[in-house]
């Protein structure tokens, strides 16, 4: 597998660090894998914006931070204006329909949407919105398998949660894309 | 044949490979430390198990002289090291005794949080008005108008008075004396010894070198008969209200004594529980030292 | 029987892991103040230190905090603080204390943009002169520089373990991106690691000097207080007995030990990473989390046909002046990439005896761009 480099984005409170932790946690400790978390540093923390990345990878990581991405995962319609040129050619943008609206799609790269808070609305928790994004995101992407991901989801919750967000996860993988 | 040299009394207690110590003729802290060798050993502590701290200056001297673990640290350092040693050896007690320009200038803010976290220390302060070892500079307890070699033209500032701000920030034990009550000094530190807490004792002692010479104070004899016309003793006195200045009176005492529980009290009662709860507790801790 | 250290593998940030380390080093008092990049250590040792017997103070300033930490290690206990540029400026002074009194401890710092306040959250590389020169003096000193969390880990351990064994504190030179990035770190059970305890003197009261160097010996064996020794330490000039020695000799023969105890010592104390040197004909030195974000451009060069070799300090000091000296022998120029204006390299320098060396500075609060580390190994190795 190549190197796989992801950049997940949002505002504040949405649990962008989490699902960076949660995801290379999936990797590094339940796919064999290496991975590298770092979070956002500078600017890019201000004005409630948030970001972190994971690099995923076979090999040993040497360079840790997230320049170009593979992976986009955006979560506010500011998210994807700053990050969407960090994306590959071929990359693959994952986004939420309801707070990425004015999206230019051009056919470089593969573009999938989910309404991912609404549909954690409707489940009654508005919170695990990011968890369905990343049950979305095992569907649609190699950035983990399916039991890892479900894994490394239940080590980083709370344990009176851990039922809540495996159905949030089922949700979001189950989910046809946009 | 060399003449028997007679036995020192304090022999046993001090470093007599040390001696002469480098205090001035007429300087209070020889006395100071017979008072307060005397006072930790009624208090029937074990002597191996005192550590004490000094900082900088001529009171930074005592942890030299004194046969306990002691440590002479840096300027105004004394009481986070002594802090450091505590929490790490709950079984020791540890002391502190050092200079007003020490403790309450460049050290201050180790002073007042360490009484506000009533950490369980024994802190003497020597306040002799003035900076001596460095020659004569203005102190925070120089009085209002008092000459030093950085008040030329006599101090502009207010000083502080010593046993109000440790009252204030939370210590439990404060008491006032001069070098003149040596018996009130060792029961003070004796009482000290004793207690858990943060304890303060103010001793105001005698400077002929340089703050008598510079406010035509006369000799060290002058200070201390000074000293016996001004002070008086009043345990009941308010201490934020007994400040010091040039001529007035020294009132003198135990204002605070008070108990409350400790910084490691709180700590213990506070994370107990929780702490056991923990699947990471681990229970046995014998194995702990290093 | 052997306490339990938390153990296993772990997706765990580099602040994180470096306080677990200090804990199964045997760490067990922590004198800290909060500052951005380094409070997570001081959060995690608040939690954890209870928990195994240890004590956790926040001090009200980093001069106290470090201060603490010393006294805590003459009681008898393995301590640490942890902090960034603005914080250790002011421990500075008492880790010259803790120097003239050698006391082990370590000193962990999170490095960030600076001067002064700089880039609280971003990072940087520019403490190392002032973590070899900061305090006032001469002296020896060792830091260790992680690139990984792994690595923090690791290093932490070590840097207990040369702390005890040199009596000094020991400095662990981290930087923002270390601090906050989170990889596998796998944990050793305590006793599958490698622990240097103290060494404390099988002497009696009264025999005991606690600055007696034994012959084959660079420091002396401790005592700690409680013990019954009854002994003196300063941060004066002091002789055998601890006791204040105000002359020359005394003075000369305190700090030329100081001084010698590490650079006599060089061979163990130094780590470094090294890959392709055999054949190289520009070597990059790099250290930290900069080895790590050159390596791009590296590849690049390497790609266009020049023979890169690298070299990396995970000891930065003692600073290895013989294998640079070596290397100069017969490559063409070192490039050494640093997020700062330029302090390692100046090492590089003096060691290379006129053989090209090229700093690749960068202020902080970003990483070198990798064409420009592409470019700059190409300017060398097609020097004229």
């Amino acid at each position: 597998m190549q190197e796989l480099r992801v950049k997940i984005s949002g505002f504040g409170g949405q649990g962008i660090i989490l699902s960076s932790y949660i995801v290379g946690k999936a990797a590094a400790i339940f796919d064999g894998k290496n991975s590298s978390m770092t979070q956002a540093y500078g600017p890019e923390a201000r004005g409630g914006a948030c970001s972190s990345q994971v690099v995923i990878s076979d090999e040993e990581i040497d360079y840790p931070l997230v320049d170009v991405a593979n992976v986009l995962i955006a979560m506010s319609q500011e998210a994807y204006d700053k990050f969407l040129p960090i994306l590959k050619k071929k990359g693959i943008l994952l986004y939420d329909t309801d707070l990425v609206k004015e999206v230019q799609i051009h056919n470089e790269i593969v573009a999938k949407a989910i309404p991912a808070t609404r549909l954690a609305e409707e489940m009654g928790k508005k919170i695990v919105a990011n968890i369905v994004m990343l049950g979305f995101a095992t569907a649609q992407t190699k950035i983990s398998s399916y039991d890892a991901m479900k894994s490394s989801i239940k080590e980083s919750v709370p344990a009176r949660f851990i039922e809540l967000n495996m159905k949030a996860f089922q949700i979001g993988y189950d989910y046809i894309g946009d | 044949m060399q003449n028997k040299i007679p036995t020192h009394p304090m022999e046993d207690y001090l470093r007599m490979d040390r001696m002469p110590h480098i205090w001035c003729p007429s300087c209070g802290l020889g006395s100071i430390v017979t008072a307060f060798m005397k006072g930790v050993k009624n208090a029937g502590i074990d002597l191996n198990k005192l550590a004490l701290v000094s900082g900088i200056g001529c009171t930074g001297r005592v942890a030299g002289y004194v046969k306990l673990d002691s440590y002479h640290t840096t300027h105004g350092r004394a009481i986070p090291f002594a802090t450091g040693m505590k929490m790490a050896n709950q079984d020791l007690t540890v002391a502190v005794i050092s200079g007003d320009g020490d403790l309450f200038a460049i050290g201050g803010n180790h002073l007042i949080h360490a009484a506000r976290r009533n950490m369980d220390l024994n802190v003497i302060c020597v306040n002799n008005f003035i900076y001596g070892m460095t020659g004569g500079q203005n102190a925070p307890t120089t009085p209002l108008g008092a000459y030093s070699s950085t008040a030329p033209y006599g101090n502009y500032e207010q000083p502080f008075n010593l046993v109000g701000l440790a009252a204030a920030a939370g210590s439990s034990y404060v008491a006032r004396w001069t070098a003149l009550h040596l018996q009130r000094i060792q029961d003070s530190i004796e009482e000290m010894a004793k207690k858990k807490g943060f304890c303060f004792l103010e001793i105001i002692s005698p400077c002929a070198t340089v703050f008598a010479r510079k406010n035509k104070g006369g000799t060290g004899l002058d200070l201390l008969q000074d000293y016996k016309r001004r002070s008086s003793i009043d345990h009941n006195a308010d201490p934020q209200k007994i400040p010091l200045d040039m001529d007035g009176e020294i009132v003198c005492g135990v204002f605070v004594n008070d108990e409350k529980p400790t910084f490691a009290e709180n700590v213990e009662k506070g994370t107990s529980r929780k702490v056991k709860e923990h699947p990471l507790y681990v229970q046995d801790r014998k194995d702990q030292e290093v | 029987m052997k306490q339990s250290n938390l153990h296993g593998e772990f997706f765990m940030q580099g602040n994180i892991a470096c306080a677990e380390a200090a804990l199964s080093a045997g760490c067990r008092f922590f004198g800290g103040y909060p500052i951005t990049p380094a409070s997570e250590i001081a959060e995690r040792m608040a939690f954890r230190l209870p928990q195994v017997g240890g004590s956790f103070v926040q001090f009200e300033d980093e001069i106290a905090s470090m201060a603490s930490i010393l006294g805590a290690s003459w009681a008898g206990v393995k301590s640490m603080t942890a902090s960034s540029g603005p914080g250790i400026s002011l421990m500075l002074e008492n880790i010259g204390l803790g120097i003239m009194m050698e006391t082990p401890c370590v000193v962990v710092n999170v490095q960030r943009g600076s001067p002064s306040t700089g880039l609280p959250t971003s990072w940087g590389q520019s403490d190392m002169m002032q973590a070899r020169f900061g305090s006032h003096g001469d002296y020896g000193v060792i830091a260790l520089a992680p690139k990984s969390p792994q690595e923090y880990f690791d290093l932490t351990i070590v840097a207990f373990n040369y702390a005890e064994k040199y009596r000094l504190p020991v400095f662990v030179t981290s930087d923002a991106i270390v601090g906050h990035m989170t990889e596998k770190v796998y944990i050793p059970p305590v006793d599958e690691l490698e622990i240097i305890n103290r060494k404390y003197t099988n002497k009696k009261p009264g025999d005991y000097q606690p600055y007696t160097i034994e012959p084959g010996q660079w420091v002396s064996d401790f005592a700690k207080a409680g013990d019954g020794y009854l002994y003196h330490s300063t941060g004066l000039t002091h002789d055998e007995r601890g006791y204040p020695d105000m002359s020359e000799a005394c003075h000369i023969q305190l700090v030329n030990r100081l001084i010698d105890k590490i650079k006599m010592n060089v061979d163990d104390i130094i780590l470094l990473e090294e890959r392709d040197l055999d054949d190289a004909d520009v070597v990059v030195v790099t250290f930290g989390t900069t080895a790590r974000t050159v390596v791009p451009g590296i590849n690049l060069a390497k790609k266009k046909g020049i023979k890169v070799g690298f070299l990396r300090l995970i000891t930065v000091w003692p600073f290895p002046e013989q294998k640079i000296r070596d290397l100069a022998k017969h490559v063409k120029g070192f490039v050494v990439p640093e997020i700062n204006m330029g302090q390692i390299v100046l090492e590089v320098e003096r060691c290379a005896g006129g053989v090209l060396t090229k700093s690749l500075p960068h202020p902080g609060g970003g990483i070198h761009d990798f064409k420009d580390v592409a470019k700059a190994i190409e300017e060398v190795a097609y020097a004229k």
